[in-house]
């Protein structure tokens, strides 16, 4: 059969949306223009469905997180009666570091950036009143994150929705997390195993769920170039593949719960170019180098967010301007997901005010430009596909010198230069190399080296989380320990040391056992802690 | 050989906050100012950055803050210096909202650096604070 | 006071005097090797260790200063626990550019830290300079840190690590290759050996086989280090080793002032019609009178 065929086949079986197919003059256009491989055909250039976002947009997922769990749960609400498609949870530092909001490590940060989750009980008043057989959920928490499936999977039950039923994404891509944000537990290699526990226990129990988002955002913003954000994204992705093939699962059943993260940064082409090449080289070495055979699995899936760090303290109105037009890199970079950031981002948390806007400038892209009626339309541009190619040629430098790194291996290559600081360098260097750039006035960022008339009396109101919410979080906390039963608390925590010290046992159903029991994440964290020991970074300035 | 003063910056990131981004940029342009930089990293107590600015002679110590946790961590370094008999100058770089800056100068804080400070600004500040 | 002995002049000086008669002979151990070794967790793990025997470490941890700037980025602390509160002490130095400098500032940093009480004393540097290898190779014990894998061994020969090194220590030896590392080092032992350059009192340096991220093996790293101290102690090496430190650090003492001379008397010379010979000639006879 033909491309043109297949594609012809797979366009008519698909339910388009009920809106018209033309320009807002009346010009009727066609599902796809150009000739070669089409989109929704291997390796997926242009984008992973025939139809485009004929048939369906993009998720329109807005994180939010703040306070206590009451708190969020209240945002969350006010985003799905807004028309929000997805709920996507920040948690608090503290409860992204594994630790308990009564901790002293926790002091100042409770609640701050996210949400604090101690114990099942937060979980519970986070989601209450969500049906979660209904919406999907993207929980953004990396080493703590079997804690906190555990969690959810504990509230589904309890409000009567089957694991089978949850569908949703938690971060869980550790590996970035020594490279770029540096949320780790554990040691690299320690952290791994509770990773392909994970994978292994959500793909035979939860069909709907995705256990890795693998994460280039996360890079991006610690200041990697867009080719850097893509290899080592990319070669992460490899790395699961290689850890979770290594213990004997099946890459055509796992490799179609992975999905990607990706950052949409200022420069337009650059990242459309991104988000094309990484749909080819995944499904390519995904196919030809650990050989799957189902399709679905060599899919590059990717949930996109607006480049934090490209907003300013300076005029932040002027934000709006950038997150539209990042926002419409990643339409046109056909993403399944997008989150807008606000424009107040970079003076505090998002205000009310400001989320919405967020959405409704997705919400514009979507509906008003136009750009959706038409799968991949800048397909076939002269400069796109070329950078298209050059991002792809990039990143394949990278992925030999990983590959030489790791003696043929990906995995060991990513661990290798993990200890040898090669990531965190890389990203330093390139960091520094845009500072200097913007210092010298070779780069201009609108508000911050010129144009910066109004730059002065640009307050807005910003959201505040004052310290009440710490000491209400901590009462909550010592609540939910005062009723707990704690033998029960004790045997579960026992029973999880027990399985963090035989590797042939998988770390999910210990740790849903002690969620249940309120075992706090601390508790949690810390029973693996004394058996896997913790992660110290060296100094790469 | 030359006798003359080095400046010398402890620079750390206190709490949780992994953000790192900014503290190294600032590490690099404060070497390049011909600054000695001791680097804690990350996840620093208020009594670790004590005892290396003590054991380190520093002459001023910076901290990146990027999780709204400067109202609550700012004062309690400067407590922790004080409690130290150290009289070091405190700076504070990242996201601190312009009302939060009069409370921090109140507090103690020598400078405050928001995101996008260009590098001049940045080698200023230490200075200033440095001989102030 | 370590600050002002980091500035070198007159106060620098001073303070030698006065820490001096103070100094109790603490043990002076170099750790040294290359960059990602891993030395600094080494250490760290070393002084954690040396804090549960009762001991009073101190640590001075060199790094380069850009030779373009003159500033550094010190970074050994973040490997390194925060010790203080137990009693230990790390203070991080820059060569600042000149070697001069440093070979003065390091003696009398590990003097004074000797006068207080601090015993051992261990001086981290990176083995990649001569200066570095010489001051690590100026202590009493020098530890050379590898890791296994093609070729370190050869790198540490070609910087000139393995003359000076008392105890071996492969980190990181939980990785594939260690056993040909050890090899290696073996092998170019045996070669000193036969060259001649091996110590003559028939001490050949252990090869110690460590994980520094987890702490495995540092224990040993310690009983080499003593074990070698002992054969110093049996042999008068360690006299030996001392008075040659001495004798060091008087050559660079009086360098630096003869330079300072020099630079003074040379200063406003203009040409006179005479010979640079004889002018040198004519200050030299009055700068040694």
């Amino acid at each position: 059969m033909t491309d043109q065929k297949r594609w012809q086949e797979q366009h008519d079986a698909t339910q388009l949306r009920d809106v018209p197919f033309e320009t807002m003059s009346g010009v009727p256009v066609d599902p796809v223009y150009g000739d070669g491989p089409l989109p929704g055909q291997y390796p997926y250039t242009r984008g992973l469905h025939a139809a485009g976002y004929r048939s369906r947009l993009w998720t329109m997922r807005m994180f939010a997180g703040f306070g206590t769990a009451e708190d969020t749960n209240t945002r969350f609400k006010e985003i799905l009666r807004n028309g929000g498609t997805g709920l996507s949870t920040a948690f608090d530092m503290p409860t992204l570091m594994g630790y308990d909001s009564d901790s002293p490590w926790a002091f100042g940060e409770v609640g701050r950036a996210g949400v604090a989750v101690d114990t099942l009980r937060d979980m519970e008043d986070l989601y209450a009143d969500i049906d979660l057989g209904t919406v999907s959920t993207s929980m953004t928490i990396n080493g703590p994150a079997a804690a906190v499936l555990a969690m959810y999977i504990a509230v589904g039950e309890k409000t009567g929705v089957a694991k089978t039923d949850l569908a949703g994404t938690i971060q869980n891509d550790i590996l970035k997390e020594y490279q770029a944000q540096k949320e780790y537990i554990y040691p690299p290699r320690q952290s791994m195993r509770i990773v392909t526990d994970m994978i292994r226990y959500t793909s035979a129990e939860m069909p709907k769920w995705h256990p890795v988002s693998i994460s280039g955002y996360h890079i991006r913003e610690a200041g990697s170039t867009a080719a850097q954000e893509l290899a080592f994204t990319l070669a992460n992705g490899f790395a699961y593949v290689e850890a979770a093939v290594a213990e004997g699962q099946d890459v055509n059943q796992f490799g179609r719960r992975l999905s990607f993260f990706f950052n949409a940064h200022a420069d337009f082409f650059e990242e459309i170019g991104k988000f094309r090449a990484a749909r080819r080289i995944w499904a390519r070495w995904m196919k030809e180098r650990y050989g799957a055979t189902d399709e679905r699995a060599m899919m590059c899936r990717f949930h996109t967010q607006t480049a934090g760090v490209s907003l300013t303290a300076q005029q932040p109105e002027n934000n709006i301007a950038r997150v539209a037009i990042q926002a419409l890199s990643a339409a046109l970079g056909g993403t399944q997901s997008l989150h807008t950031d606000s424009f107040d981002e970079a003076l505090a948390l998002p205000s009310e005010k400001a989320a919405r806007i967020a959405l409704r400038t997705q919400q514009i892209v979507a509906h008003e430009t136009g750009v959706t009626i038409v799968a991949d339309p800048l397909g076939g541009a002269p400069y796109v596909e070329w950078m298209t190619d050059e991002m792809e040629r990039q990143a394949e430098a990278v992925f030999a010198h990983l590959d030489e790194l790791g003696d043929g291996s990906i995995l060991e290559g990513v661990y290798a230069g993990i200890e040898n600081g090669y990531f965190v360098g890389e990203i330093a260097d390139a960091a520094y190399r845009f500072e200097r750039e913007v210092n010298a006035d070779r780069r201009i960022i609108v508000g911050v080296n010129d144009f910066i008339e109004g730059n002065e009396g640009n307050e807005t109101n910003l959201l505040r989380i004052d310290s009440t919410t710490e000491e209400l979080q901590r009462k909550r906390l010592e609540t939910v320990k005062h009723e707990r039963e704690s033998a029960a608390v004790e045997a579960t925590l026992a029973a999880l040391r027990r399985a963090a010290d035989d590797s042939t046992v998988n770390l999910m159903p210990p740790i849903i056992d002690a969620v249940k029991a309120y075992a706090t994440e601390e508790e949690i964290s810390n029973a693996m802690r004394d058996v896997f020991g913790t992660y110290v970074e060296q100094a790469i300035v | 050989m030359s006798n003359a003063p080095v400046t010398r910056v402890v620079l750390a990131k206190l709490g949780l906050d992994g953000h790192d981004r900014g503290i190294k940029v600032v590490a690099r342009i404060l070497r390049d100012a011909g600054m000695e930089v001791i680097y804690l990293g990350l996840r620093q107590t208020t009594a670790s950055i004590v005892a290396a600015a003590e054991e380190e002679d520093a002459d001023a110590i910076g901290l990146s803050m990027h999780n709204a946790g400067h109202l609550a961590l700012a004062p309690a370094m400067i407590a922790a210096l004080a409690e130290a008999d150290l009289a070091i100058p405190l700076i504070i770089g990242g996201i601190v909202p312009e009302q939060d800056v009069a409370v921090l100068e109140e507090a103690g804080v020598a400078a405050i650096l928001g995101p996008g400070a260009a590098a001049e600004e940045v080698v200023a500040a230490v200075r200033g604070a440095v001989s102030a | 006071m370590l600050t002002l002995i980091e500035r070198g002049g007159e106060i620098a000086d001073e303070i030698t005097e006065l820490t001096h008669p103070a100094a109790k002979g603490a043990h002076v151990v170099g750790i040294t090797g290359a960059p990602g070794a891993g030395k600094s967790t080494l250490t760290g793990r070393l002084i954690r260790h040396l804090l549960t025997l009762g001991l009073r470490p101190a640590v001075l941890a060199v790094d380069p200063s850009s030779p373009l700037t003159g500033g550094a980025i010190l970074g050994d602390r973040v490997r390194m626990d925060d010790v203080a509160s137990d009693g230990g002490f790390i203070r991080s130095v820059a060569t600042r550019g000149h070697a001069g400098g440093l070979a003065l500032s390091v003696p009398g940093s590990v003097r004074a830290f000797d006068a207080c009480g601090f015993d051992p004393v261990l001086i981290e540097t990176v083995g990649v300079g001569q200066v570095e290898v010489d001051i690590a190779g100026a202590a009493d014990t020098t530890v050379v840190v590898v890791n296994p894998g093609w070729g370190d061994a050869v790198q540490a020969n070609k910087a000139g690590l393995l003359e000076v090194a008392d105890v071996f220590v492969i980190n990181k030896a939980d990785r594939d290759g260690t056993n040909d590392t050890r090899r290696d080092l073996e092998l170019m032992l045996d070669l000193s050996h036969v060259s001649g350059h091996e110590d003559t009192s028939g001490y050949r340096p252990p090869i110690i086989l460590t994980t520094a991220t987890d702490g495995h093996g540092v224990e040993a790293v310690w009983d080499a280090v003593i074990a070698h101290r002992a054969h110093l102690e049996s042999t008068n090496g360690l006299e030996r080793r001392r008075a040659n430190r001495f004798r060091h650090e008087v050559r660079i003492r009086l360098g630096t002032r003869v330079e300072t001379s020099i630079a003074a008397v040379t200063a406003d010379l203009e040409p006179d019609g005479r010979s640079p010979a004889a002018v040198a000639i004519e200050l030299a006879t009055r700068l040694l009178a």
